[in-house]
């Protein structure tokens, strides 16, 4: 389950906040560097280190969409569906991702590589259109573009 | 106008402290712990006329004066980074390449309301942000500029980064604070207001990033020199988020006021291809649309509202003749709809029917009562919601209904949208 490493840091976070529920964004965020998804048991482990009830921490991580669940692929793909990245073209680099991973939005590769999401306003509408991979940014995109960064990716 | 905000925005690695400095970082820091007691700062900004540059406008000399001087709860500051109004990447510019200038304003606006703990609340997608800050605060510390006795003084600061959870909600400020304290980004009855009951129950100023940014430059420069940029009731210069159909999108930081015809055609650089502007949201996309002839409206928190709109972030998204209204909204609509909290029946259920019946309309299956049907949706969302996003929801519907009736009637009758080949 958690690394050594991640549950220190985790303990870390539980006395630095002057309430300690405050400790449990920061946990998600870890365990996602970590492992890159979260499940049910990995939320009673983060319950158990900050000293709260499983409850308390499924309820807080459940009303936010930025903490994989298990079963993502290694890479999820987000592309932006909001107006910017509409007007320069979003909405064909959506079916141009599922012709080219052969998977619907919200769907995973057979391989488990590739999960293909649409989200919202990712905050760079200057370069749209625009896709975040796991944590990194791709701006400015194109057909030709989405081409080399999947073929770049291990 | 000479660049404020955005002066050394593309000097090399000027997020290092080292170039920071090179470049008279830190300078207002010292000046506002040795010249100025933390009430003298606050009327300082008072007398700025700075305006929040989140949306809301208020007055932040005022909103620091709120805080209770001689309470003996803590008092906190957060930095609103939770950027996430469709449209808007200028707090971005800041985090990203010059983190200094905010983490000296956010100091100096600690040391001005007496907080020794603050916040930078950014959201969760800038993972490249908060690893930015964390790098210049870490330096910060290790310079003296954060820590105990700030640069010989007797004023202790500590600052965290705290990364959202992907939920745009929580940039608005009660929301933001029950995301802070491990809750779910649901949004608080006002009053309290948060300086006076804020986080862990606490006075708390929450400003945003750009407003943080501009307070080392009116201590270095004084209220009077700020005063004099822009208007005279929305002073200072603003960064304005170009975006769509323009030749050339980007942040452009100019003075309050400027119109908002020589944003989109000189300094965006006019319409991609030749074509014609069919419409513009000036600031953000709670803000109503314009259409082409309120363009010479000037861009500052009174003037655009004459014109019947708002300037919100100053997110200017820029639409282009072959835009079809009705999906511009149901965009819109269904993006509001995702990110309602669920707290407020009114902004929950309505966000919902309203993009379902926008979806309808644009694949050709709406009825003509629909958009009455619509209208009388919006009139049940309206003022009847906790926090502001209820009434932001239904403004994309309502003014593309104002200005482009037509086109929703087109797709009614027709059956299909006519902007498809």
């Amino acid at each position: 389950m958690l690394s050594e490493l991640t549950k220190d840091k985790i303990k870390r976070f539980r006395d630095l906040f002057p309430h300690r529920k405050s400790a449990i964004l920061p946990a998600l965020h870890e365990v996602i560097n970590d492992l890159g998804y979260t499940n049910p048991e990995i939320l009673k482990e983060i319950a158990e280190l900050l000293d709260l009830s499983p409850l308390e921490v499924s309820e807080t991580t459940s009303f936010y969409t930025y903490f994989p669940k298990q079963g993502t692929g290694k890479y999820l793909i987000q592309v932006c569906t909001n107006l910017s990245c509409s007007l320069l073209g979003a909405e064909s680099l959506v079916k141009y991702l599922e012709e080219k991973l052969r998977i619907k939005v919200g769907e995973t590769t057979p391989d488990g590589k590739f999960t293909l999401v649409t989200v919202e306003c990712l905050g760079s509408c200057g370069t749209a259109p625009v896709m975040q991979i796991n944590q990194d940014y791709y701006e400015n995109l194109t057909q030709d573009k989405i081409d080399k960064i999947l073929i770049e990716l291990p | 106008m000479e660049k404020i905000l955005f002066k050394y925005i593309d000097y090399p690695e000027q997020y290092k402290v080292d170039n920071y400095l090179k470049n008279g970082g830190y300078q207002a820091l010292a000046k506002a712990l040795k010249e100025y007691k933390s009430d003298e700062l606050v009327e300082m900004v008072k007398k700025s006329g700075l305006r929040g540059r989140g949306g809301a406008g208020f007055p932040t000399g005022v909103k620091w004066g709120f805080v209770p001087e001689d309470l003996a709860k803590p008092k906190y500051l957060i930095c609103n980074a939770d950027e996430g109004e469709p449209g808007t990447f200028k707090d971005r510019a800041i985090i990203e390449n010059d983190p200094h200038q905010l983490i000296e304003g956010i100091i100096i606006a600690s040391y001005a309301i007496g907080a020794h703990l603050s916040f930078i609340y950014i959201r969760g997608e800038f993972a490249f942000g908060a690893e930015r800050l964390n790098q210049a605060i870490k330096e910060a510390y290790d310079k003296g500029f954060l820590g105990k006795g700030i640069l010989g003084s007797k004023y202790d600061l500590d600052l965290i980064v705290y990364r959202g959870g992907g939920a745009y909600i929580c940039g608005e400020e009660t929301s933001l604070m029950n995301s802070l304290e491990g809750h779910r980004g649901f949004t608080r009855l006002k009053p309290p207001f948060p300086t006076t009951a804020g986080v862990y129950g606490c006075p708390t100023v929450i400003n945003n990033v750009e407003t943080l940014s501009n307070i080392s430059h009116i201590v270095l420069n004084g209220a009077d020199w700020f005063a004099s940029i822009g208007t005279p009731t929305s002073p200072g210069p603003k960064i304005f988020s170009v975006s769509g159909h323009v030749e050339k999108p980007g942040n452009y930081e100019l003075p309050m006021g400027t119109p908002l015809r020589e944003i989109i055609y000189e300094h965006a650089g006019g319409i991609r291809n030749g074509r014609k502007l069919k419409a513009v949201i000036p600031g953000g996309i709670s803000t109503p649309i314009l259409t082409p002839d309120k363009i010479d409206a000037k861009m500052d928190f009174d003037s655009i509202c004459d014109v019947g709109s708002m300037l919100g972030s100053g997110a200017v998204i820029v639409m282009d003749e072959t835009t079809c209204m009705v999906k511009a909204a149901k965009i819109m609509m269904d993006f509001f709809a995702h990110e309602s909290c669920g707290k407020c029946t009114p902004c929950r259920e309505g966000t919902y029917w309203l993009s379902a019946i926008l979806k309808r309309i644009t694949q050709g299956k709406g009825e003509e009562e629909d958009i009455e049907l619509s209208e009388d949706i919006c009139d049940n969302i309206r003022e009847k919601t906790l926090c502001p996003l209820g009434d932001g929801a239904i403004v994309p519907i309502l003014s593309t209904l104002q200005n482009f009736r037509d086109e929703y009637i087109q797709h009614i009758k027709n059956k299909s949208c006519p902007f498809e080949k």
